[in-house]
């Protein structure tokens, strides 16, 4: 599948901010199965990008805006061509063996609840692949998907199980605390994601998870949405929590995000953009 | 507990050499001077206003930390044979920290467990494949020394983040100086004042570039860390800035400080501040102590940050127990200072055999420092030992277990007069990209209860000045 994407940031600062430095992970890499055709970075301000690539291997840019300076605006536009591997990711640039992502971070520490939630899949203990798809389950009927993403402050694994109801970045901070937990190895991803053909809605910014399978390797499992990422889905970023995988991280005040993703075969629709405000 | 060997006196009453002259004028000096002399040192460290808070108290407030006059004395003998182990110590933590954040040689080698490394608190994954300056990630190291005996001295603890006591270590000196100039006519005393320049010229040698003439600042949290009087006391004898984060900031991967004068670039960093807190793009987001952007800064080889980032990784009391094993790894040498015998609680035979023996055990936290959350077994009363099983048992990983060690005593300065009394010793190794520097000595901590083996400032220790003879 062939996707557009246009992702627009405008962070707000403090009126007449001087010197502000920040980070963006907003360019994705290919990988078995995404291919990019074209993509760029565009910034309101006249600043220098520094292409750096961080611990886990995302492509990020860092700059200062001089200012003085009250808001700046990151827009990313792009097209990439997918094609479906039945949730199996390969071919990703790995810095570290799976074992790293046994690491459990502050937002997906387990408490009681999460570690009762992990003990109650039903699945053989041998079989990881089996088990991952039952937790998968698990979580998708413990903490129901809210309307809308809130992909920028999301809740940590425990306030989501607690709260029942979350965004689809504090799910998958269930399910990779109950997967670690469980001692298999899960990751955090951030990325964009496209509606199934007849499906309505429009495409949106995404997070989910991936966890490994001796053999097999990096498995994709959105448990917001209870199914492994398909040709629908635009892998960004990869992280052990949200905050790890955060699209743009400066020190300012609040920030908008328009985001769009449209299947690119199809003829053109005028994007329509989604908003959503953090703070 | 076994007898304590003595400093001073060895079991046959018989005083060693080293502490002959001092032992007699000891004798000479009558009480009252003595406690004079005492209440002299209190007044100067108050108006100086060297102090300490301890958290976790009501009121937080800063208090004195006891002083004691009587001198620790080393010879230059048995300080030669320490500083050799020292060294190599601080060789070894470096290699491991290197390899560690790039080849882990040592985990494929299977010498240290993957998860003590992956699953660690202090490991930084932010840190991996990425070069620092001169490939020293521990340039200011305090590994704590016990003694057990006239020829055996143990590495208790590395300290490889912001070790801290420096402060007093010099204060110390220049208080005796001042109250005993009699004693140091009567001892040849190694110096210990060079510390400020050793550590300025190990700084600016750890300067990303070469060419023009480093700016070194030291970052501190603020006046509300404990160990602020340190960070203003080193900026003061060092002649550099001290600064907080919001006196910096990072343009193009160039960290700068804001001065009268417009920005000034600044090269490498004595930070005083954890690793959590150092910037809120790549760590804490809540983070305001630190410098947003630094961390690109320093991935860009703009910056030196001292120590580096993620060195908690090789200083936990998990990855203690195998730096015999971390030594003979890369350096191919047995280690010159040995370990105390360690158990690791996390290994299934090694539990069994510590909850066996738990009231002759001193049990602590992989984590902890400052002498908090530990069990001491002889000291401890059974409803202390059982409330510490249960913790243990709860969460074993998180604990190590040693034998309780007879440290040795130095004689100190108590209500009744002179009486031997348990301290430690932490020396300051630094490690710049020309040579190791350590000063002669360090900072001698004191337990200043009788009878008590916890020699932490937190926990109502004292301090001592250390001498080691030139001659």
């Amino acid at each position: 599948m062939r996707i557009r994407i246009r992702h627009e940031i405008t962070q707000r600062f403090e009126p007449g901010t001087r010197n502000m430095a920040v980070t963006v992970r907003m360019t994705p890499r290919a990988h078995e199965g995404q291919f990019i055709l074209r993509w760029a970075l565009d910034l309101n301000s006249d600043c220098r990008l520094h292409p750096q690539e961080d611990a886990f291997g995302n492509l990020c840019h860092t700059f200062s805006v001089d200012g003085p300076a009250d808001h700046l605006t990151v827009c990313a536009e792009g097209e990439i061509e997918t094609q479906d591997t039945t949730g199996i990711v390969r071919g990703t640039v790995e810095r570290f063996p799976p074992s790293l992502f046994l690491r459990q971070t502050d937002l997906t520490e387990v408490d009681a609840a999460l570690a009762a939630l992990a003990a109650d899949i039903e699945a053989p203990a041998d079989d990881p692949l089996a088990q991952l798809h039952a937790l998968m389950v698990k979580v998708h009927e413990t903490v129901e998907e809210q309307d809308g993403p809130t992909l920028a402050d999301p809740l940590s694994a425990a306030e989501a199980v607690k709260a029942g109801t979350a965004c689809a970045g504090s799910i998958a901070h269930v399910f990779t605390a109950a997967a670690r937990h469980l001692g298999l190895p899960a990751r955090h991803i951030s990325g964009y994601v496209v509606p199934e053909d007849g499906e309505e809605g429009e495409g949106e910014a995404r997070h989910w998870a991936e966890a490994h399978v001796p053999k097999i390797g990096w498995v994709s499992f959105d448990a917001g949405r209870n199914i492994c990422g398909t040709e629908n889905y635009v892998r960004l970023a990869v992280g052990l929590d949200a905050v790890g995988v955060q699209a743009l991280r400066s020190t300012g005040l609040d920030v908008e995000e328009r985001i769009s993703a449209l299947d690119g075969r199809a003829p053109q629709k005028l994007a329509q953009a989604q908003s959503q405000g953090q703070n | 507990m076994p007898h304590a060997f003595d400093e001073m006196s060895s079991t046959d009453g018989a005083v060693r050499p080293a502490y002959e002259t001092l032992q007699r004028w000891l004798a000479e000096v009558p009480q009252d001077v003595l406690d004079h002399r005492r209440k002299e040192a209190e007044f100067i460290f108050r108006r100086i206003g060297i102090t300490f808070a301890v958290y976790g108290e009501q009121n937080a407030q800063e208090r004195l930390i006891p002083f004691d006059i009587v001198p620790r004395i080393l010879t230059k003998d048995e300080w030669t044979r320490l500083s050799r182990g020292l060294e190599q110590r601080v060789k070894a933590l470096n290699m491991y920290i290197k390899d560690v954040y790039s080849k882990r040689e040592i985990l494929k080698a299977g010498i240290v467990p993957e998860n003590l490394v992956y699953q660690n608190p202090a490991f930084r994954p932010e840190m991996n494949g990425q070069r620092v300056p001169h490939d020293l990630y521990v340039h200011i190291a305090g590994i704590d020394i016990v003694r057990t005996d006239p020829d055996k001295f143990y590495v208790l603890e590395d300290n490889a983040r912001t070790p801290s006591g420096v402060s007093y270590m010099l204060e110390n000196r220049e208080i005796m100086l001042r109250l005993f100039p009699e004693l140091f006519s009567m001892h040849r005393v190694a110096p210990v004042e060079n510390y400020a320049d050793d550590l300025l010229a190990t700084l600016r040698s750890l300067s990303p570039h070469g060419g023009h003439e480093p700016n070194v600042v030291i970052l501190t949290p603020g006046i509300h860390n404990s160990a602020y009087y340190e960070h203003s006391f080193l900026a003061d004898k060092l002649g550099v800035d001290l600064v907080e984060g919001r006196d910096l900031f990072v343009k193009d991967a160039v960290v700068y400080m804001r001065t009268t004068e417009g920005p000034k670039r600044v090269d490498v960093i004595y930070r005083r501040l954890d690793d959590d807190f150092l910037d809120p793009l790549a760590f804490r987001r809540d983070s305001v102590l630190g410098v947003p952007g630094l961390m690109s800064a320093y991935q860009a080889g703009n910056v030196t940050l001292t120590n580096a980032v993620g060195t908690g990784v090789a200083d936990d009391k998990a990855v203690y127990s195998y730096m015999p094993d971390i030594i003979k790894f890369y350096l191919g040498e047995e280690p010159l200072l040995p370990n105390v015998p360690t158990w690791r609680c996390r290994e299934a035979d090694h539990l069994k055999y510590v909850l066996e023996h738990l009231p002759e055990l001193v049990v602590k936290e992989v984590h902890g420092s400052g002498g908090y959350g530990m069990l001491v077994g002889p000291a401890s009363d059974k409803a202390q030992i059982e409330k510490f099983r249960d913790k243990l048992k709860a969460d074993p990983a998180n604990f190590i277990a040693q034998p309780t060690l007879a440290l040795s005593t130095c004689p100190t300065l108590v209500e009744k007069g002179i009486a031997p009394r348990h301290v430690d010793l932490r020396p300051f190794i630094l490690s710049g990209s020309d040579k190791v520097r350590i000063v002669p000595g360090g900072l001698t901590r004191v337990a200043m209860k009788e009878g008590s083996l916890v020699v932490n400032s937190s926990q109502g220790g004292g301090t001592k000045d250390t001498w080691v003879l030139d001659a």
